[in-house]
């Protein structure tokens, strides 16, 4: 049951992170329709990300993290489906199996005091330093959300960080047949 | 390679090729390239609206009245903007209409250009998919799609924007049947689809004890053939059938199954046998809140059965039992084969003791009035209407408002696409352009614009384009100097403070029909209104009929924002109770 003039009779499910991966071709103004329906329409996006997957095909992958009831969810899918682009949506939540990673640059303020413990945390995390002309202390960790939250949680506790995170990109695990 | 032309020919050609005979619009800067094309041509029509908003509800009306896709031309700026409203109606009302705007050359988008606007930007969540064209090579293809995406599956608005530079440029005409478009963009039903869950449908029906047919505007859309075969279907099963104000016409006001229309000022029995039926087939209608009422009391014992092709549809405000994505047509010709296949038929003694339940409802007489006095009741102002234009071939177009919703009770419809009205966005203002819409689109018909005295203030102007094209346009005003609906909310929710709601200094319809050199005609009491109709309908010009109805009448039956179906008022004397009023008040 979704919204409407009147209060739902069964708002029943509880609200869940959902992550949907939207299928679309990459033509001009294909993002402000998939965001558009969301903020006409009422709905949360806890993260978005976008780039072209196949140059060939000029097809690009959404992977947009939403909040909601399961309702509210399945209504997402089918309005998303409505936009004229969108070859296909996938809502790996549903399927129950699939793989997703981030990343996260985190520059970091270094002093003689802090150095040994940040190198340290760092390098339990496995976040890579990168190299940059100006030699800042900027390091790239990429794994599962949960894992990126921890080591910036712990970072923050022994210096001052900026952060910047793609947020979630994912893919399903589930085998599918070559020939289809 | 020398068969190349211009952009603005390549629109006209895109046109005629899709079988356009007439484009509603209105010349501007950016667009004279395509108005210098159409000079030079013959076989489209152009007919010129007196503003941008009358072009759009005019395509509609069309759309509406003919089964084709209306077509709109405007300028970029203003005449983009101007548009907004109708292309929102038209996504709401599901009406095919395509809609060409034009825009500053390509470089000097973004710079704020004289009469620029963010068109593309404006109208995406208004239109069902909208492109700005910069490549004219580009541009036959996206017309053929245009029109492909604004038929397809559930019919709406698509709009082209182009720059005018695109409209000088020269490229190359591909024609429709060499564009390929690819099957995600569109919206195909296969043969067999769903085939179980129709299998499933038919069988509960069979099984039912209290059935009710409730069908929507999505049969109408679905062409003729759908109303044809949603009729036998429901001759067959001998089941109550009950109609959204946009599905008004599918099935005869006068089939002995029909109760007529459902909803917020729908018939008591229609909404009483909603509620207590034990299964429910929606056909093409979209539970809107306008017809459900209150959500957690509607229909609480039914196994509910939802054809829609729109899957967005299903499961939105209300969850159903058997889903069914799939066009009308399909849909129910599958099941009316299923029935007969399976020799279903359902148990007479049930079927029976439901009418009988219906039949006892119906004895309420819920339309019931006080026809006293010489003073017209729009009611009756509207029953007269029907009984003087039954025997001809006729359109009702309604604004939005209390005459709507007599239109909708009173006059009867025995035909689909004979009824034209804003039911989703409720625009005040679309009636009279929908009506020269329907009227170019059937120059032979009776075409009556039932309005009230406000809202036809709000697209007035069109008069000059009536009388322009001779259109023998009928507008049919039941005036009672108020803004009937609000005035009806502020009494029934308002302590009856009337803030704002009385048309003061309304203009002398009748003068003012004379002054565009139309007919103006007014009835002042009941001895006047029958002469004042026939002398309407046998006028062959454009007419203004000003109606003096009591002022204050209100529209019953209705439900009351906040109740439910079972909750119906009949009359003002019949009180809501006072808590579920105030949670209804801060509804819509």
């Amino acid at each position: 049951m979704n919204k409407s003039v009147y209060a739902s009779p069964d708002q029943v499910s509880e609200t869940k992170r959902h992550i949907l991966t939207v299928l679309v071709d990459n033509e001009p103004g294909v993002l402000a329709r998939v965001i558009g329906m969301f903020s006409g329409r009422g709905y949360n996006i806890d993260s978005l990300n976008v780039a072209e997957v196949s140059n060939d095909e000029n097809i690009s992958r959404i992977t947009i993290v939403t909040h909601g009831t399961s309702e509210v969810v399945s209504q997402i899918e089918k309005q998303l489906l409505r936009i004229v682009p969108v070859h296909s949506v996938t809502n790996l939540d549903r399927e129950d199996s699939s793989v997703e990673a981030e990343v996260a640059l985190v520059y970091i303020y270094i002093s003689e005091n802090n150095k040994k413990k940040v190198y340290e945390l760092c390098d339990f995390y496995r976040a890579r330093k990168i190299e940059n002309e100006n030699n800042t202390t900027i390091f790239e960790i990429a794994g599962a959300s949960e894992r990126v939250n921890r080591f910036i949680k712990e970072i923050n506790e022994i210096t001052k960080v900026e952060i910047v995170r793609s947020g979630p990109v994912a893919i399903s695990s589930i085998h599918k047949n070559e020939e289809e | 390679m020398n068969n190349e032309i211009t952009g603005a020919e390549i629109v006209l050609k895109s046109l005629a090729e899709q079988g356009v005979e007439v484009v509603f619009g209105y010349p501007g800067g950016a667009v004279l390239p395509i108005y210098d094309t159409l000079f030079k041509q013959n076989s489209i029509k152009h007919v010129l609206v007196r503003q941008e908003g009358g072009a759009i509800h005019a395509a509609e009306g069309y759309a509406r009245s003919t089964g084709k896709t209306g077509v709109v031309l405007v300028t970029s700026g203003p005449g983009a903007t101007n548009v907004v409203t109708g292309l929102t109606d038209a996504m709401m009302d599901s009406v095919p209409v395509v809609c060409i705007t034009g825009q500053v050359p390509t470089h000097l988008i973004g710079s704020d250009a004289f009469q620029e606007c963010d068109t593309t930007g404006i109208t995406r969540p208004c239109t069902k998919h909208n492109y700005l064209v910069k490549d004219v090579n580009k541009l036959s293809s996206v017309f053929h799609e245009a029109f492909t995406i604004a038929q397809n599956g559930r019919p709406g608005p698509v709009l082209i924007d182009i720059p005018k530079d695109v409209q000088f440029a020269k490229g190359t005409y591909e024609e429709k049947n060499k564009i390929i478009i690819p099957s995600h963009r569109l919206f195909e039903p296969s043969p067999d689809y769903e085939k179980s869950k129709i299998e499933e449908a038919v069988e509960l029906i069979a099984k039912a004890k209290k059935p009710i047919f409730y069908i929507g505007g999505g049969c109408i859309n679905s062409g003729p053939k759908a109303s044809k075969l949603v009729r036998e279907f429901i001759n067959m099963v001998g089941s109550p059938v009950t109609m959204t104000l946009m599905g008004l016409g599918v099935v005869g006001s006068s089939d002995k199954n029909s109760l007529g229309m459902l909803g917020m000022h729908g018939m008591y029995e229609a909404n009483m046998a909603m509620h207590e039926c034990d299964v429910m087939i929606n056909i093409g209608a979209r539970f809107d809140d306008r017809v459900t009422g209150r959500l957690d009391a509607f229909s609480p014992n039914s196994k509910k059965i939802h054809i829609d092709i729109d899957e967005s549809n299903i499961n939105k405000t209300i969850n159903v039992d058997v889903p069914i994505i799939g066009d009308v047509k399909q849909v129910v010709d599958k099941m009316i084969s299923i029935w007969k296949e399976k020799n279903y038929k359902i148990e007479t003694e049930s079927l029976k003791s439901w009418w009988d339940k219906i039949n006892k409802w119906k004895e309420i007489d819920c339309l019931n009035y006080n026809n006293e006095g010489k003073q017209i009741k729009p009611q009756y102002a509207v029953q007269r209407l029907y009984e003087l234009t039954k025997n001809t071939k006729t359109f009702i177009t309604t604004e939005v408002g209390q005459h709507q919703m007599w239109a909708a009770q009173f006059y009867k419809f025995e035909e689909p696409n004979r009824w034209l009205t804003s039911g989703g966005l409720g625009t005040m203002g679309y009636g009279f352009p929908a009506a020269i819409g329907a009227q170019v689109g059937n120059p032979d018909a009776l075409v009556i614009d039932i309005a009230g005295d406000a809202s036809i203030l709000m697209n007035i102007q069109e008069m000059s384009t009536a009388i322009q094209y001779r259109l023998p346009v009928k507008i049919f005003i039941l005036n009672n100097e108020y803004m009937g609906m609000v005035r009806q909310w502020q009494e029934l929710l308002h302590g009856g403070r009337y803030s704002e709601s009385y048309t003061d200094s309304l203009p002398d319809f009748v003068k003012l029909a004379e002054s565009y050199k139309a007919v103006g005609l007014r009835a002042k009491t009941t001895d006047d209104l029958d002469d004042v109709i026939t002398q309407m309908i046998e006028t062959k010009n454009t007419v203004i009929a000003d109606i003096w109805v009591t002022k204050e009448e209100n529209c019953f039956p209705m439900i009351q924002s906040g109740s439910a179906h079972n909750e119906m008022m009949l009359s003002k004397d019949q009180k809501q109770d006072k808590k579920s009023a105030e949670k209804g008040k801060i509804l819509v």
